[in-house]
């Protein structure tokens, strides 16, 4: 059963396989793969810097990530303009303030979404980097190269997730 | 320069083909947390299945080197479950946030803001965790096919197969 918006996208297998392979093309062309959660601590820093320069030279976390603009920041910043650009070209692109299946369990209001939103970008970051990786680090990069710690991290992020989308949406709708 | 430049162009291919996908959205997100719409899980095993393969091949060949991040028991085990309680809340990681914001959905500010300052809060914790947490359990850079023994292609065609049949089922149940 597909609805007419699912024509406008791509199939999720072919868009995942092309990826992939840029993936491959990146290990081999530059050595790279792919990541992105250190990227938050590098900007955290840059933007701590602003404040007291001294003190972000002095602690540990960012002697190991330095605050700088590397390989992975602009990779980040390549997925905002791709997807913008991927968007754009094929009629997908609309502000969206509030996702549909939050609105219907939760309401319209924006606040609550924000709130939410924050806290859980809050604990996700700091669950990433303390398992040294995110979807993307260990769930793309650490299963491609068949890492204990990609699949591990992973089966955990799975796990945890499925439990708090469960207390959400108890009882709720699709 | 060119490390950068490069960084920009696999970054905007990522983004490109995460937006195509439908991966940036909070219904896909949490749909694949509630078990009703594996979107995201067919797209990034298909990426996984397709870089296993091509990696490992370019290994063989002398042409890539691997970046395996270590096992550490401790930080992987509880840093993932505390991931997983944030994505679930959030409904983004943190690539898929910056694509959010790109295709319009701009919840995904919020995430983003809030992990800025999720990546602030470990900064000033980390010396306490390094010494207690990132200790557990650290076995250092090891891939299944070391601690099994076995060549990795008899891990990655197994690996392939299985995930077939993973798409072939969840076709059948329309998920």
């Amino acid at each position: 059963m597909k609805s007419s918006d699912d024509k406008k996208y791509w199939s999720p297998y072919l868009a995942g396989a092309l990826s992939g392979l840029v993936l491959v093309l990146s290990v081999l062309v530059t050595g790279k793969f792919y990541g992105t959660s250190t990227t938050f601590v590098r900007a955290a820093g840059m933007v701590e810097k602003i404040f007291d320069a001294a003190r972000v030279a002095r602690m540990d976390y960012f002697i190991k990530e330095v605050p700088m603009i590397d390989w992975q920041w602009m990779f980040v910043i390549g997925i905002f303009i791709g997807s913008l650009i991927a968007a754009k070209t094929s009629g997908t692109f609309f502000w969206q303030a509030v996702p549909g299946m939050w609105q219907k369990r939760f309401g319209s209001s924006v606040g609550k979404r924000a709130v939410v939103a924050f806290i859980g970008g809050v604990i996700g970051m700091f669950g990433a980097r303390l398992a040294d990786g995110c979807p993307s680090g260990h769930g793309l990069s650490g299963s491609v190269q068949l890492a204990v710690s990609g699949f591990v991290s992973l089966i955990c992020f799975f796990i945890a997730g499925a439990l708090v989308a469960r207390i959400m949406y108890k009882g709720g709708t699709r | 320069m060119n490390t950068l430049l490069y960084g920009l162009i696999t970054g905007i291919l990522f983004g490109f083909l995460l937006q195509r996908g439908q991966v940036l959205r909070y219904d896909k997100q949490l749909g694949a947390l509630r078990f009703f719409d594996m979107t995201i899980v067919k797209f990034m095993l298909s990426s996984v299945l397709v870089g296993m393969a091509g990696v490992y091949f370019l290994k063989d060949f002398g042409l890539a080197t691997l970046a395996v991040k270590p096992t550490i028991l401790g930080g992987n085990i509880i840093g993932g479950l505390i991931f997983g309680i944030g994505w679930a809340l959030l409904g983004y990681c943190p690539g898929t946030s910056l694509g959010a914001l790109g295709e319009g959905r701009w919840d995904g500010l919020w995430g983003i803001l809030g992990m800025l300052a999720g990546a602030a809060l470990f900064a000033e914790a980390y010396p306490g965790i390094k010494k207690t947490v990132l200790t557990w359990g650290n076995f250092g850079a090891i891939t299944l096919p070391q601690i099994l023994g076995i060549n990795h292609w008899l891990i990655i065609i197994p690996f392939i197969i299985g995930g077939i049949l993973l798409f072939r089922w969840f076709e059948k149940k329309g998920l």
